[in-house]
């Protein structure tokens, strides 16, 4: 092959995709789990029990914290 | 059934609709070869961000979830709501497990996730468990999505007195389904998913709109919900949750999403994207359809609100409470948008039927039929055995609805449930480490597989009045403690499956039992799209394919 090869030649790193960053995701994996942090009726917010309301916004903290972990760990 | 004709309708014309999409999918993205189980099985491996999105979405949320997560929470309240921390908790473990699953597949050419538990662990035993426990837990998943559309056709009153007239639609619906499958492969799903999903979200924003305004706002929705539980003489129902299903309620949201990621249909889905990225991003949009669930969940208290009465079940005495949603939109809902939440729940049926179908041919044709019966296999007839292996499978699935109570599959799905986890440690743990030994993990497949029938069959069920496989709530009191709280039942089964695996690696570690050698390398598990070395080899069989 003619073409220069700067990929594949080059001596790469050791690859991996450890990263600090990984441990956030323990977040969203063990908060939606705690029932006793949201096995409530009172308060409600708009109509809806906390038990339903908040582990509704257990959604967000889940889609956050992935977002954070994908943009931080990139390969770039 | 007169006065449901504009429901029947609309519900035909989406589904002619989708039906010629799923045969036109054959072109779409056309390969120059489909007769290859990447192409066939795999959609190419080359779906993006968007249709892997949509793919997914309409590959987990099934149907049958779609209509029996608000039947729950019509029946016992808050226990149902676990379908919410399930789908949440799902997303960061795909994040961390699936996507080295992905990269491995990615340069090994891996179709199923026993061809690489072979590979990892060289052992054609430990695959062929992998790929039977995976088509024995997928099997009876497609027949309940029969289920989901069944509850549809009752509430349209497309009922027949005689065993066939009673299940000609859908006997009519799967013949198609399998012919698009057949003819398109993995690319049918795909396109047809967009419809689906277009029309899940269309329709679940407007009934959580509509019904509350309907029924004087989601605070009443709650109280009449509440008034129903506190009526009811089950100690376990109510709003929230009461002392003793606490452990229930979080070992099951965890088991289901550990199981949900083995589930050989959601690996297929992930299998198919391009790139690592795709599917790290896609970790971020797909909660989306958590909320839909989750709202979708509370149509079940809407139910309770409006008053809706669940048709009479297969036997007599019996209701069946799948019937609550349809019921709910068949009530508060013209004959029109009726039709096309209709036509939502039966084409989301269809999607994710054709995937499971597709993942379980693809076990088939991979790790029995080219490890057994035919090692030399070309790539066209892998991908022939498995186009007819798609086709062998839905017949049997419409052969369970037809001759077999729906309670058996239903059961046969909460059975699937907890075998499918008895591939985690091979599958899950094996991505990270090779530590536990082959013969370990096939003893502690057995033993996770045997300890879970047996704890399956002690669980009855008071309100249908059986006495075994009445649900995934095992009683802590069997083992001997002196408590009256339960935990699921996948979970004691995986962790005894573990130990066992640990102990049996112990003992044959120390008999200097040969463990094989590992077919893949640390490096595999990072690798992406445009890989150098995949690149290379791809370049030389070119090449030689030339030559």
């Amino acid at each position: 092959m003619a073409e220069p090869e700067t990929d594949a030649a080059a001596p790469e790193p050791k690859r991996s995709d450890r990263s600090p960053w990984n441990w956030l995701l323990l977040v969203p994996i063990v908060v939606p789990l705690m029932t006793p942090l949201y096995n409530f009726d009172a308060p409600r917010v708009g109509g809806f029990p906390a038990f339903y309301w908040i582990q509704l916004l257990f959604i967000l903290l889940g889609v956050a914290t992935t977002t954070v972990v994908y943009r931080m760990t990139k390969r770039r | 059934m007169a006065d449901h004709i504009t429901e029947i309708v609309v519900f035909t014309l989406l589904f002619l609709l989708v039906s010629v999409m799923g045969f036109v999918a054959a072109r779409w993205r056309a390969p120059q070869d489909m007769l290859h189980l990447d192409e066939w099985g795999l959609g190419g491996r080359s779906f993006g961000g968007w249709i892997t999105w949509f793919l997914v979405g309409g590959d987990l949320y099934t149907a049958y979830t779609f209509v029996a997560v608000p039947a729950l929470m019509f029946g016992a309240g808050a226990a149902g709501f676990f379908a919410v921390p399930y789908t949440i908790v799902i997303y960061p473990l795909f994040f961390l497990i699936l996507i080295r699953l992905w990269s491995v597949s990615h340069r090994h050419g891996f179709v199923t996730p026993a061809d690489f538990v072979r590979s990892r662990f060289d052992s054609p035993t430990l695959a062929l468990l992998v790929a039977i426990t995976g088509i024995v837990a997928t099997m009876p998943y497609i027949a309940l999505q029969l289920v989901g559309i069944e509850a549809v056709l009752k509430t349209m009153g497309m009922t027949g007195e005689s065993l066939l007239a009673r299940h000609a639609p859908i006997i009519v619906a799967f013949a198609i389904l399998a012919a698009y499958t057949y003819q398109s492969g993995l690319r049918a799903p795909a396109l047809i998913a967009f419809v689906k999903d277009t029309l899940i979200y269309i329709v679940i924003l407007v009934a959580v709109i509509y019904l509350p305004v309907k029924l004087g706002g989601w605070g009443s929705i709650f109280d009449a919900a509440d008034a129903k539980f506190q009526a009811s003489p089950a100690p376990a129902d109510g709003l929230i949750l009461g002392p003793n299903n606490q452990i229930q309620y979080i070992t099951l949201a965890l088991g289901s999403a550990l199981a949900l990621f083995l589930y050989p249909h959601s690996i297929t889905g992930v299998l198919a994207s391009k790139n690592r990225n795709v599917i790290k991003r896609n970790m971020s949009a797909l909660p989306a359809y958590s909320l839909l669930l989750g709202l979708l969940a509370l149509l079940g208290y809407a139910a309770i609100a409006a008053g809706v009465k669940p048709l009479p079940g297969a036997r007599e005495g019996t209701v069946d409470s799948n019937t609550v949603v349809p019921l709910l939109f068949d009530q508060q809902f013209p004959g029109w948008f009726a039709g096309i939440a209709f036509a939502a729940i039966g084409i989301g049926a269809l999607v994710p039927a054709a995937i499971m179908s597709i993942a379980a041919a693809n076990l088939f044709t991979r790790n029995v039929y080219k490890e057994y019966l035919r090692k030399d296999a070309t790539h066209a007839q892998e991908a022939n055995v498995a186009k007819i292996t798609s086709l062998v499978v839905k017949v049997g699935a419409v052969a369970c609805i037809i001759f077999l109570d729906p309670q058996f599959s239903i059961d046969l799905q909460l059975i699937g449930g907890v075998i499918i986890l008895q591939t985690a440690p091979a599958v899950a743990l094996g991505l990270f480490t090779r530590w536990l030994h082959r013969g370990g993990l096939v003893a502690g497949w057995v033993a996770g597989m045997a300890i879970g029938m047996w704890m399956l069959w002690n669980v009855p069920n008071a309100a249908t009045g059986r006495a075994h496989f009445g649900g995934s709530a095992f009683a802590l009191e069997k083992f001997g403690f002196d408590t009256p709280k339960t935990i699921y039942v996948g979970f004691i089964a995986v962790l005894v499956n573990l130990l066992v695996a640990v102990i049996v690696t112990l003992v044959l570690r120390a008999m200097k039992t040969p463990g094989g050698t590992d077919g893949t390398t640390a490096d595999d598990y990072f690798a992406d799209e445009g890989d150098p070395r995949l690149e290379q080899e791809r370049a030389g069989q070119e090449r030689e394919a030339r030559t």
